[in-house]
């Protein structure tokens, strides 16, 4: 085989994850750092949880801010997707490329049975529990025929699944019955479902002025589904589909219901996504099919977010969705992008580069390449240098001295984009000072390329950082930040 | 009965099962080498289309193209062929090399990112909008005026006839080459259990990066011969086919080259019909049942053996 045992990312033989964590205990830091640590660890985990539910509890109070509060609720949408699909990906191992779907019917469930579009205006208490349900039923009809495939079919089935909810939401204003009964609008197509009602408990209407009502809503089912996943992570259902994640074949052969527990974590991811989606429907008043589509990015920026966290792991969903969410929402605006943009180089640069003296070459060079570039350009090309840098204030102007911003740089960025992607490539395979060396003109290219192309672009950027997040993380660090490290006992 | 609806729809499934037919190859091979779901094969053959699209540019337009047809044709599915085995191979290296022990879930998770990421650096550099390959356009329609009339009074274009003659030309050539030379010998050893095949000698790597480069390169090919029948280019095309596809290569039982073929062909034709004949929205629909049917009736799909799991 290719990996050998000193291969870092397989599994250390022999090391089970009580001792990969007892090891972990033992290499802890000495000082204030490592007694604040110590404590830390010793607190249980729904502690934490409290901490953050008070926390998020306090952001309205402190913030009358109506964008930070929609921001706030779709973290909490996508925190309450996370920790369904959590149950399906994070326990029991099922890959579920069709879980936007549920959150889409769930959303249309409700837009359908509180709008003026049948005329059904019902109560929000009855509304929820029977969305839900169907909801749940679905997701058990979507495994039920994939329950004896192996992992991949079902992950094909589910993708199918989700394409084709899609193609009949978009295409469902014209629906019939195998052409039995008249042509009826059942989806409104294309144009979708608006003036949906408010959440409304008895007669009384809530979340009518602003997102506020909607983020305790969401955070209130959050923090229930929260313990209440603590609890079955423990239970027995919990460890068995772990060890259905594990190995499915030993889980069987100890007697294990595979196919029941396989149903029932598919059921319950489902179910979760219904809920978030009948909140999603009521808070946004509209919803359109492309919202669940996988081109609109929704299931690869869940999953981003589990893996991030840590599949599995309940503190991930928490930090990965909030982590996720924030990142992409800030990436909207090209001043404070730009800001993350090079904070977050300089920060992997600081965190990664080791000696020190490296760091401070390969900076510097980068600088006096920079300079060197945007000289010799300006003399053999001025139209090259006359572009603006996307923020303005001290960095703007220092950048505009600096980096090469051709006027027209929709062509050259383009191409430069592609040779960013074959440079860094190109960087993981070197070693030694030739990377270092090389590191220095692909970061300029990376700056070069982010003011001139991706800047312009935040909608496409977000989603190819998306991308990129998913597969450098599970080359360089499977477990996310807060799981577990695979252990496998031979 | 209605024949020229009948034989156009026919024509038309068995061009657009030809296209998913190669695309269900490359997918197949791989699965058969890596059990891996390479999301990103559909990517690869929207990567091809674009690659044919550029020199289509570079020639000039469609328009007024500087050379002639066959030339063009030439250059398109060499650069195609290429590119695209070159980008497989790269997804490879970068991507999966690493996951290779990983637990199933970390290289499918991978090539979801790795798809994803194609798509919208393509939107990024191409643009979000469709382009066309305006096949009618070259020198006066020449590849669609010329051709024959089937019995139903249905004009078949030269280019249709390239789309299926080129397709059966690579599956005969690919099916030669697995049989009869070392390196697809090798292939077929590794598919079969790639840990003997290692100790046997076989340079299992090399082996990994053929066959990501010869799927990849039909799957270019495909995106040449989609953009010639059906004119459309846009980023997002990769996703549906490679759906498609895929699904072509689980009826047809994945690993298996010759079902790969079969059920490309039969996701052509269904889906065709279906939009002859019920209803263009749901030919998704369809397709679905098909998958649904097979997988419940034979789940190692219609060519392929019951998988054996040792413990």
């Amino acid at each position: 085989m290719s990996t050998g045992p000193t291969d870092p990312n397989a599994p250390r033989v022999g090391v089970d994850e009580w001792v990969a964590s007892h090891e972990q205990r033992r290499t802890r830091r000495a000082g204030v750092l490592g007694v604040l640590e110590r404590e830390l660890t010793r607190l249980p985990h729904p502690a934490f949880y409290l901490a953050f539910g008070i926390a998020a509890a306090i952001v309205p109070a402190v913030t009358s801010d109506g964008y930070v509060i929609k921001v706030g609720l779709d973290t909490l949408l996508y925190m309450l997707l996370a920790l369904g699909l959590n149950i399906t990906v994070g326990y029991a191992g099922l890959l579920d490329l069709g879980y936007a779907a549920f959150y889409g019917f769930a959303a249309y469930g409700y837009a359908m049975l509180a709008s003026p579009k049948f005329g059904l205006h019902w109560d929000t208490l009855a509304v929820i529990p029977v969305v839900v349900a169907a909801t749940v039923l679905l997701g058990f009809l979507v495994a039920l025929p994939s329950r004896r495939l192996v992992g991949d079919y079902l992950a094909i089935v589910t993708l199918f699944f989700g394409e084709l909810f899609y193609t009949v939401y978009q295409n469902g204003e014209h629906m019939s019955l195998l052409g039995f009964t008249g042509s009826r609008d059942v989806t409104g197509g294309p144009n979708g479902i608006p003036n949906i009602d408010q959440f409304n408990i008895f007669g009384a209407r809530i979340g009518e002025l602003n997102y506020k009502a909607y983020f305790y809503v969401a955070l209130v089912f959050f923090m229930v589904l929260l313990f209440a996943m603590y609890l079955v992570d423990r239970s027995r259902t919990g460890r068995a589909w772990k060890s259905l994640r594990e190995d499915p074949l030993a889980a069987e052969l100890m007697g294990m219901p595979v196919n029941r527990l396989k149903l029932i974590a598919f059921a319950c991811g489902a179910g979760i996504a219904g809920l978030a989606g009948t909140v999603f429907a009521a808070a946004n008043t509209a919803v359109f099919a492309t919202e669940f589509d996988f081109t609109s990015g929704l299931l690869i920026i869940v999953y981003a977010m589990l893996i991030l966290g840590g599949a599995g792991s309940l503190g991930g969903v928490i930090l990965g969705a909030l982590v996720v969410n924030v990142s992409l929402e800030v990436l909207r605006d090209p001043g404070h992008a730009t800001w993350v943009f090079y904070t977050l180089i300089a920060a992997t640069l600081v965190a990664r580069m080791r000696p020190w003296r490296w760091l401070v070459a390969v900076i510097a060079g980068t600088v006096g390449f920079g300079f060197a570039v945007h000289a010799i350009v300006s003399a053999v090309w001025p139209r090259g240098v006359h572009g603006e840098a996307a923020v303005g204030g001290v960095l703007g102007s220092g950048l505009g001295h600096w980096v090469v911003l051709p006027s027209n740089p929709m062509t050259i960025g383009n191409v430069a984009f592609i040779c960013l992607v074959l440079a860094v490539l190109v960087l993981t395979l070197l070693r030694g000072w030739v990377q270092k060396l090389a590191m220095i003109p692909t970061l300029y290219l990376a700056v070069f390329v982010w003011e001139n192309r991706l800047v312009v672009e935040p909608s496409v950027t977000r989603l190819i950082l998306v991308g990129v997040i998913l597969i450098v993380l599970m080359n360089a660090r499977p477990q996310g930040l807060l799981g577990t490290s695979r252990v496998e006992i031979v | 009965m209605n024949w020229n609806l009948f034989v156009t729809e026919l024509v038309a499934g068995i061009a657009h099962g030809s296209v998913y037919a190669l695309i269900a190859l490359g997918y197949s091979m791989v699965y058969g080498i890596l059990k891996l779901l390479n999301f990103a094969h559909g990517d690869i053959y929207m990567v091809g289309s674009f690659i044919g699209f550029g020199i289509i540019t570079v020639f000039g337009g469609a328009e007024s193209l500087t050379v002639s047809v066959w030339v063009l044709l030439f250059v398109m599915f060499f650069c195609a062929m290429l590119g695209g085995g070159l980008l497989g191979v790269m997804i490879e290296r970068f991507a999966y090399r690493r996951l290779r022990n990983a637990p199933r879930i970390a290289p499918l998770i991978t090539a979801l990112g790795v798809s994803f990421f194609l798509e919208n650096a393509a939107q990024l550099v191409l643009g979000a909008q469709y382009q066309s390959y305006d096949s009618y356009g070259w020198h006066n329609g020449e590849l669609w005026v010329k051709g024959f009339t089937l019995p139903a009074g249905v004009h078949v274009g030269i280019a249709q006839v390239i789309v299926v003659v080129g397709t059966i030309v690579l599956v005969v050539g690919l099916t030669l080459f697995v049989r009869n030379t070392q390196l697809g010998k090798a292939m077929r050893a590794t598919s079969f259990d790639r840990e003997a095949a290692a100790m046997m000698g076989i340079d299992v790597d090399r082996v990994i990066v053929a066959t990501f480069f010869i799927g990849s390169a039909l799957a270019g090919a495909a995106g040449v011969f989609n953009g010639l029948a059906y004119q459309q280019v846009w980023p997002y095309m990769g996703f549906v086919a490679g759906l498609y596809a895929f699904i072509a290569a689980v009826v047809g039982g994945i690993g298996n080259l010759p079902g790969a073929v079969l059920g490309g062909l039969l996701i052509g034709l269904a889906q065709s019909f279906s939009i002859g004949y019920i209803s263009s929205q749901f030919s998704d629909a369809v397709v679905f049942a098909i998958l649904i049917a097979v997988m419940l009736v034979r789940p190692s799909g219609l060519l392929g053996r019951a998988a054996v799991s040792k413990v």
